[in-house]
């Protein structure tokens, strides 16, 4: 969308105003990312810019709050619970995703659609009402502040991505290299393996990483669900915002910010390599 | 052999066994199918188990109502034979059974259960099981009619058992008619709650309201940005894609902290506007903790639910469309009304649909952000589940709740279709 060189002032003039327009838009989507990472540096503590940190005085700024996040236990525990929680629960969403859209892909599968909806019902209903029913209903099980219990609830909300992602791989999907392998006598467990597991791979990553980063960041369900000893980092956060709100959660935040950049490179590499691998090229 | 009769017998193709074809190929269909079904399986049996079932507890926990009947359960059978309408109070069987329950009921530590759930239909119940609760247990003849009366005079006012009668069911509608600011009389009749007790229909009314607003400005915000992602050359649209992409991949904590941190009254908006002397120091906005903190906010973090799919749309109109509209006489203008807005229409509407089902179902933000006047529906959920312990309310507001954004789905269904969901 360049300026054509026919444009006329009037254009001109809404040419440049639509692109500040938009460059204001974007202001407002990164801005605040962009402003939690030198806060949380800040050397007292408050959210918000110092005198001494605007005229970059070095006594402005500090690394307490990293210190306070790596040595203090609460978040500790959390960190590790957080890791604990979202693998086990991508581990299970992922293999029980995978397998299903397999099976959903195939020409034979009655009731496709039904199905379909049953299985990406996690997404759908609301946060706030999943937790609701899955907080009396593992209570009633005893499953209820377990960290199997918040594992099964996340790997629940993980299996419709995981589900989308690998049935979206196998729209592309040549069957009939499944018939060409099982004619040159390859085993239904080798053709799996060897055949269909590297073409729908980035399918499955990209699934997985959706179900860990759904549970990672994961914080409703694990409100009602969990309690102390299962908290994750969003837990912590959440509990730190309403009581005593200090900027070690700038510091947790800013970290987080660096998760999510190395996730969306790796999503996008992903990507990249799928498109190579099917053939299609980058636009 | 060859007679008209048995033609088709003699044309029937047959696999070398000698079943018909026709047999065999049925056969082998259906072991595909139950194939396709066994493995799709583990994962559905997974799902129904680990969260339909939960779901539909819920749902049943909105009309059930099993302790009254448990708790009293020598009351209540003999209730059910007495005739509320007669103006007479129950018969001295009643009142014995009853006194018996409430010395089982203390002994068990069950009395205040009913007591709480009764208080959800009548205030001061809870005091009134409490201390009867404690002093029956003297009670140790008849007349047991007198001796209740005589602990708390309630027990001889006729509406008392009308409510015990009405609330002894095993299921009730009470929850949901408390969802919808409705109530029973003393008569049993439906009546809205007095005026100053309505609360649901404003809350879901705000929610709607909110989340309508929210959806009309991530559409104002998002269409100009997708319009310019959809046609800046892709290495370009690429980089700024990581706009979008980032937030949207940034944990909804983060961007919640990060709005704390700007909007609050010592934040960085304030004090910035404070520098520039565009207000006094005493006279600070307040943007936070009010509807504003939550509009601002939500508006930020569902705004990449509207780009993506818009984006998607518009990356696939032809440039072609407005260059023909335009050599053809129209004006910029016109052309951007009469051909390329309808072309983008099938992703506003899923990107409306999308962000205002997030909306409405949404909690934490809003509890962080939103003070007094920005909670949505999805709070009071919260509060009773784990404030107020009423979870037969939670339940009812949660299935109004659900009801509502099935119903949107099925209309996202419709113009969209769920299959073409795309993530990221």
């Amino acid at each position: 969308m360049s300026l054509p060189t026919y444009a006329g002032p009037l254009e001109r003039i809404w040419y440049y105003t639509f692109r500040t327009i938009c460059g204001l838009i974007f202001f407002f989507l990164i801005a605040p990312l962009v402003v939690i990472v030198p806060l949380s540096f800040n050397a007292i503590p408050y959210f918000t810019f110092t005198p001494e940190m605007l005229s970059l005085d070095p006594s402005g700024y500090s690394l307490q709050w990293y210190e306070d996040f790596f040595t203090n236990p609460n978040w500790h525990g959390a960190v590790k619970n957080s890791f604990i929680i979202a693998v086990f629960a991508t581990l299970i969403a992922t293999t029980l995703g995978t397998i299903g859209a397999l099976a959903l892909s195939r020409s034979h599968m009655p009731y496709r659609s039904a199905i379909m909806a049953i299985l990406i019902s996690p997404m759908i209903v609301p946060l706030i009402i999943s937790a609701a029913g899955m907080y009396f209903f593992y209570s009633k099980i005893g499953l209820a502040s377990t960290h199997l219990g918040v594992i099964l609830a996340h790997a629940a909300l993980g299996t419709p991505f995981v589900v989308i992602t690998v049935t979206a791989t196998l729209v592309g999907f040549d069957q009939s290299l499944i018939r060409a392998a099982h004619n040159l006598g390859a085993s239904p467990t080798v053709t799996f393996f060897r055949v269909i597991v590297p073409l729908i791979l980035p399918g499955v990553i990209s699934g997985a990483l959706l179900a860990f980063i759904t549970s990672f960041d994961e914080v409703v369900v694990i409100l009602f669900v969990g309690s102390y000893e299962q908290r994750t980092i969003p837990w912590q956060m959440f509990s730190g915002i309403r009581e005593q709100i200090s900027p070690t959660i700038l510091a947790v935040a800013t970290l987080l910010i660096i998760v999510s950049i190395l996730l969306l490179t790796s999503l996008e590499l992903i990507r990249r390599r799928s498109e190579r691998l099917r053939g299609i090229k980058p636009g | 052999m060859a007679t008209s009769g048995t033609t088709s017998t003699a044309q029937t193709l047959t696999t070398a066994d000698g079943t018909p074809l026709k047999v065999s190929l049925s056969r082998a269909e259906r072991r595909n199918r139950i194939r396709a079904l066994l493995l799709v399986a583990p994962l559905f049996l997974f799902i129904i188990v680990f969260f339909l079932v939960p779901i539909g507890d819920m749902l049943f926990r909105s009309v059930e109502n099993r302790v009254v009947g448990e708790v009293l359960h020598r009351t209540v059978p003999l209730l059910a034979m007495w005739d509320e309408a007669n103006g007479e109070l129950p018969s001295e069987d009643v009142f014995r059974a009853l006194v018996e329950d409430f010395k089982q009921g203390r002994e068990d530590r069950t009395i205040g259960k009913v007591g709480r759930r009764m208080n959800y239909e009548k205030s001061g119940m809870t005091s009134l099981f409490r201390s009867t609760a404690r002093k029956a247990r003297r009670i140790e003849q008849g007349p047991f009619k007198e001796a209740l009366i005589k602990i708390n005079k309630k027990w001889g006012d006729i509406k008392t058992w009308q409510l015990l009668k009405r609330e002894s069911s095993a299921l009730t509608l009470s929850y949901y008619l408390a969802s919808v600011d409705m109530r029973f009389d003393d008569n049993g009749k439906v009546v809205r709650q007095p005026d100053d007790e309505q609360i649901y229909i404003k809350l879901f009314i705000r929610t709607l309201n909110l989340s309508a607003l929210i959806t009309v400005l991530c559409l104002a915000l998002g269409y100009p940005i997708s319009y310019l992602l959809a046609t800046l050359p892709a290495r370009t649209s690429n980089l700024l894609m990581i706009l979008v992409l980032l937030p949207f991949w940034t944990s909804l904590l983060v961007r919640t902290t990060a709005w704390i941190a700007l909007l609050q009254k010592e934040g960085v908006i304030n004090d910035f506007l404070v520098a520039l002397r565009l207000i006094g120091d005493e006279n600070r906005l307040a943007m936070i903790h009010n509807a504003t903190g939550t509009v601002v906010a939500m508006t930020h973090i569902l705004l990449p639910f509207m780009v993506l799919p818009l984006y998607s749309v518009m990356k696939n109109i032809p440039e072609s469309h407005v260059r023909a509209a335009r050599s053809l006489g129209a004006t910029p203008f016109t052309a951007f009304m009469r051909v390329y807005l309808p072309n983008t229409v099938p992703g506003i509407g899923a990107g409306a649909i999308l962000v205002f089902i997030i909306a409405i179902g949404y909690y934490i933000t809003p509890a962080l952000v939103g003070g007094v006047s920005g909670t949505l529906i999805g709070n009071l959920i919260a509060y009773h589940m784990s404030t107020s312990l009423n979870w037969g309310l939670a339940a009812a507001l949660g299935s109004v709740l659900l009801a509502l954004v099935l119903a949107l789905y099925l209309l996202y269904d419709k113009v969209v279709g769920i299959d073409n969901m795309k993530m990221g």
